[in-house]
């Protein structure tokens, strides 16, 4: 289907964006890669009266680090994330994640800020930024302010941003030398949204786990965070048991959305493979780390 | 009635003016106002591919891109790969894969794979095919597509390099 009609204005400014968002309130919307807005235009799902293309703002665009975070500008595109070599030394998960973001010609346009704000329970970076503990830069009439990630997914496409207000950047804190870090997600086809995904954030003491953060994508209205089974890894080896525990503790602790072709418990075992197999993995990579460890 | 909005840009190397709606998809701006019907319209929500052209060297859904968006920028369609050197290269080595059958996804096909053996001159077949799943062919069953893929690749390999792949 074709979109319905808008009005489209490119500012050459932040504050232009601001301005234009403040007078005409939730009537208008940012425009950034458009690759979700676009196809939800299509369909008729969202009527805007006005986009606000903010793509000529390449100071939007930077992926540097700013004392302890990894900073991604709103604009930087999934290829971007993908391209970058501080990405993969200091945020390694969003290069993990990055190649199951939908398909090529949909990174090269689609951006990091965007899939943010889209919020979508199935999108990728929302998952990734909550398991990182990371914050949400976001400018408004009244000045900026920040977010924390944990904070920041209200519900079903809804965060905390306000209707005037823009996502500039989002802060990752740097990877440690005892991180571990893993990505995996179950779809149907390549590039689709996944029916459960999972983004791992280990830190270890040695051959124990220090903190663990599990994140979930595709299980509830927002990326989700398992926080009673965390604190079950937490201070524990990783070993068989501690896995079996890890997968008790997860049957028990999340309750997921059924979608239109799996019920919330398909989900539920299918999060317990994810878990298991990230842990596993990460099992491995410290075994080979350490070898004397068992 | 939203405003017409002017824009320049150049298509295959030619520079054009346009008026459009906003909403107008750049893809509906290639195929209706400059009559360039190579590249296709499939599921115009960004799924299949059909559409897929290139804005600035990268691959694009012509689909989810608004005409609008695209002023300034350099506009590459399967009208224009017979100029290029590496897209002759996938033309020639589709027809003798038989990379096509109905030919609606061959346009995108060569887009995306004119991006990939830009910019990925060692992908392995695995990578060949993660790369072009973007793109949907509902009559190849894709062997042949990714075959003659595979084939441009490896010719394009440096010579020290080829044996040790």
């Amino acid at each position: 289907m074709k979109s319905p009609e808008f009005d489209y204005v490119k500012v050459r400014t932040l504050e232009q964006a601001i301005a234009l968002l403040h007078a005409n309130g939730d009537e208008a919307r940012i425009l950034a890669g458009g690759q979700s807005l676009l196809a939800a235009l299509n369909m008729r799902l969202s009527e805007p009266s006005l986009l606000i293309d903010i793509g000529g703002l390449s100071v939007l665009r930077a992926i540097a680090v700013h004392g302890a975070f990894l900073r991604i500008g709103a604009l930087a595109t999934h290829t971007d994330i993908e391209n970058s070599s501080l990405v993969a030394q200091h945020a390694p998960l969003l290069s993990l994640a990055v190649g199951r973001i939908a398909h090529r010609a949909i990174r090269n346009a689609g951006t990091f800020g965007g899939s943010i704000a889209n919020a979508d329970p199935a999108a990728e970076w929302p998952c990734c930024l909550l398991a990182l503990d990371g914050w949400v830069l976001v400018r408004g009439p009244a000045g900026e302010r920040r977010i924390a990630a944990a904070d920041f997914f209200t519900g079903l496409y809804t965060t905390a941003l306000a209707d005037d207000e823009i996502l500039l950047a989002c802060d990752l804190p740097l990877a440690q030398r005892d991180d571990w870090f893993g990505f995996d997600e179950l779809a149907r086809r390549s590039g689709d949204y996944a029916i459960c995904g999972l983004a791992v954030a280990l830190r270890f003491s040695g051959s124990v786990v220090q903190s663990a953060h599990l994140s979930w994508l595709g299980l509830a209205s927002t990326p989700l965070r398992s926080r009673r089974t965390e604190a079950l890894l937490a201070g524990q080896p990783l070993d068989a048991a501690t896995l079996q525990g890890v997968t008790d503790a997860l049957l028990a602790e999340l309750d997921p959305i059924a979608d239109l072709t799996h019920t919330g418990a398909t989900k539920r075992h299918l999060a317990t493979v994810l878990a298991r197999r990230l842990l596993e993995q990460a099992l491995a990579t410290r075994q080979g780390l350490q070898p004397g460890m068992h | 009635m939203a405003d017409q909005q002017t824009i320049h840009l150049h298509v295959n190397g030619q520079a054009h003016t346009g008026n459009v709606a906003p909403r107008t998809h750049l893809i509906d701006w290639i195929r209706e106002d400059l009559g360039l019907k190579g590249s296709h319209l499939g599921c115009e929500h960004g799924v299949c591919g059909a559409c897929t052209v290139m804005v600035d060297g990268r691959i694009v859904r012509g689909c989810l891109t608004l005409a609008v968006q695209t002023d300034g920028c350099e506009v590459l369609t399967v009208e224009g790969l017979g100029a290029l050197e590496p897209a002759r290269a996938l033309q020639q080595a589709f027809v003798r894969h038989n990379a096509l059958q109905c030919g609606f996804c061959t346009a995108g096909m060569l887009m995306a794979a004119l991006e990939l053996v830009q910019n990925k001159p060692y992908a392995t077949r695995a990578e060949v095919r993660e790369w072009m799943s973007g793109n949907y062919c509902r009559c190849t069953g894709y062997h042949a597509i990714v075959d003659a893929v595979c084939e441009v690749l490896a010719q394009q390999m440096p010579e020290p390099a080829k044996g040790a792949a």
